[in-house]
């Protein structure tokens, strides 16, 4: 079953003094996540991730399209028992401790007294929090609020969990952490939806990626996919400096060091290149193929190019 | 959806007693014995009349003070720190929330208005020596003062769901200031001609009531509030307080979030 559907959604932002200069922030969008999927949506700030997200949690309405979240329409108030949902840079209450503010979206979410216990419990312990159970939150860390923000996100235990930029701010130990706390949603079957730009996170978590600029969707597929969709490169070291001069124009980087130097080249230009290397009577030492990176597949998409629907 | 309600009206109550909001009413008090004494230095007939004049009313401004000033934050806050973000998020109507902000304030405001009552009585006993059961009919001017507190509220709500803090509170407080001249107005409407009528007469419907709901002057002198006037105005705050608060969830409900 699809665990998101997401069917043309559209917004635009009225801007100007009489606020009717529409400025488009997502163009048609078309995705699908299937259930128990950990998908990643990459692009840099302003792309239109968060957007995304309002929209599909009603914060606020699409211009056009529509989606569906287990089946049923995403406006639907029924269907928001199963879905958890951090905002980027969260902040809770900070008058509340980390027990009173899970117990409270508990209860918003409709989960029993008996069973709030249990899960805020359980959730303070998974996350790290069980000696701070009781402190009030304006005590906490940034990377403490961060797993208060997950476990606030899925206090009710829902089916999916929405997750925008949860590693941004945070330090190598705090975004161990999350990341930690993201794979262990993921093994107990959850279908996690969470926008970054930070590529090597989405690269260690995600089955599948999208990739967003300016509102339009660039590409998505699975990571491995999509990094062997990246342009064909291979490094070449050789022995002859002098015959730099005579191959620039066919590296895209190079340096040298003492007699030795060193060149990446684009896959069709390579024959071309070692033809040029032996004709200066250079002497060479390896060729290596360069494996295409998530980087280097985000950078080619983010730039301004003809979008392509996925 | 009463869980729900129950939840972001306790919620509210919560954050008003941490962000210690109910302590204006120590205020209160230290302000009627700091002024008790001065009372009786004008004259010992005076006494019982200034206090309960001075008493109700700043019971009545401590009160709308509070519900302008943590009204206009109740939605722009959670908006602006994005914790309505967590709260949408979940099977939480918009409507919820707004009503559970609104009861959530209306319950502050009468626990606060509750101290402020002991206070005052403590006041008065203090300074009278006893309790007679004319100081019971107080009672009826209070209960009107915390009419207003859901009136105000309501409005304030209102505001505050369509503008910036600084506005509401503008446009709450001279709603306030114009409805407590509401019975002047009346009588100007009534003095009008033409359009002119028509138009004063229209604002007299629309601005609330709030001279109706100020007995003060009348319970210092120990005249009974009258059974039917209760009724009334029980009645109109909350047909007034619920017209303005379903007001605030229309706008809301169609409100793109920032």
């Amino acid at each position: 079953m699809n665990a998101i559907e997401i069917l043309g959604l559209t917004k635009s932002y009225l801007t100007g003094f009489l606020r009717n200069k529409p400025k488009p922030a997502l163009q048609p969008l078309h995705l699908t996540i299937q259930e128990g999927e950990t998908f990643g949506f990459l692009g840099p700030n302003g792309a239109g991730k968060t957007t995304t997200l309002k929209l599909l949690m009603g914060i606020v309405f699409p211009t056009s399209g529509s989606a569906r979240i287990l089946g049923h329409h995403f406006h639907d108030p029924g269907i928001k028992k199963q879905i958890g949902f951090l905002p980027e840079q969260p902040y809770f209450y900070d008058y509340l401790s980390a027990s009173e503010l899970l117990d409270y979206y508990a209860q918003l979410s409709g989960v029993p007294k008996d069973e709030r216990r249990k899960r805020i419990a359980l959730l303070l312990e998974r996350t790290g929090l069980a000696d701070a159970g009781k402190k009030q939150l304006r005590k906490f860390s940034k990377g403490m609020l961060q797993r208060v923000g997950i476990a606030q996100a899925i206090i009710h235990d829902p089916k999916i969990v929405f997750l925008d930029e949860p590693m941004s701010g945070l330090d190598p130990i705090g975004r161990r952490e999350i990341r930690e706390l993201i794979l262990s949603l993921k093994k107990d079957g959850k279908t996690v939806f969470f926008s970054t730009h930070i590529l090597s996170d989405a690269e260690a978590l995600c089955d599948r990626v999208a990739v967003i600029h300016k509102g339009v969707l660039r590409g998505i597929g699975v990571v491995e996919d999509l990094k062997s969709q990246t342009e064909d490169k291979s490094e070449v070291v050789w022995q002859g400096a002098h015959a730099l001069a005579a191959v620039a124009s066919l590296l895209s980087e190079s340096n040298v060091a003492g007699e030795v130097a060193r060149g990446v080249v684009r896959g069709q230009d390579l024959d071309l290149l070692l033809e040029k290397l032996r004709r200066e009577q250079t002497r060479l030492i390896s060729v290596t193929p360069l494996h295409g990176t998530l980087e280097d597949y985000f950078v080619a998409h983010t730039t301004d190019q003809e979008a392509v629907q996925g | 959806m009463i869980s729900r309600l129950s939840a972001i009206a306790f919620n509210t109550f919560r954050e008003a007693v941490r962000d210690r909001v109910l302590y204006n009413f120590v205020l209160f008090v230290l302000l009627l014995v700091a002024t008790a004494p001065l009372f009786g230095q004008i004259s010992i007939g005076l006494e019982r009349l200034i206090l309960i004049n001075v008493g109700l009313s700043a019971m009545s401004l401590f009160g709308i003070v509070i519900a302008i000033f943590v009204g206009i934050g109740l939605v722009s806050k959670e908006i602006d720190k994005k914790t309505l973000y967590t709260i949408l998020s979940r099977p939480v109507r918009r409507w919820e929330f707004i009503a559970g902000k609104y009861l959530g304030l209306v319950m502050t405001l009468a626990v606060n208005a509750t101290f402020m009552t002991a206070g005052f009585y403590l006041t008065l006993l203090v300074t009278a020596h006893q309790l007679t059961r004319a100081d019971a009919g107080l009672l009826a001017a209070i209960y009107f003062i915390i009419l207003q507190f859901f009136i105000i509220t309501a409005l304030t709500l209102l505001f505050s769901s369509f503008s910036t803090p600084i506005f509401s509170a503008i446009f709450s407080f001279a709603l306030f200031v114009i409805g407590t001249f509401a019975e002047d107005l009346r009588n100007f409407a009534a003095m009008s001609d033409g359009a002119g009528k028509w138009l004063v007469t229209g604002v007299v419907y629309l601005v609330p009531n709030f001279s109706a709901l100020n007995v003060i002057s009348q319970v210092s002198h120990d005249v009974p509030v009258s059974g039917s006037l209760i009724l009334y105005n029980t009645l109109y705050a909350v047909l007034y307080s619920a017209a303005a608060t379903a007001a605030a969830v229309l706008i809301f409900e169609r409100r793109n979030l920032k």
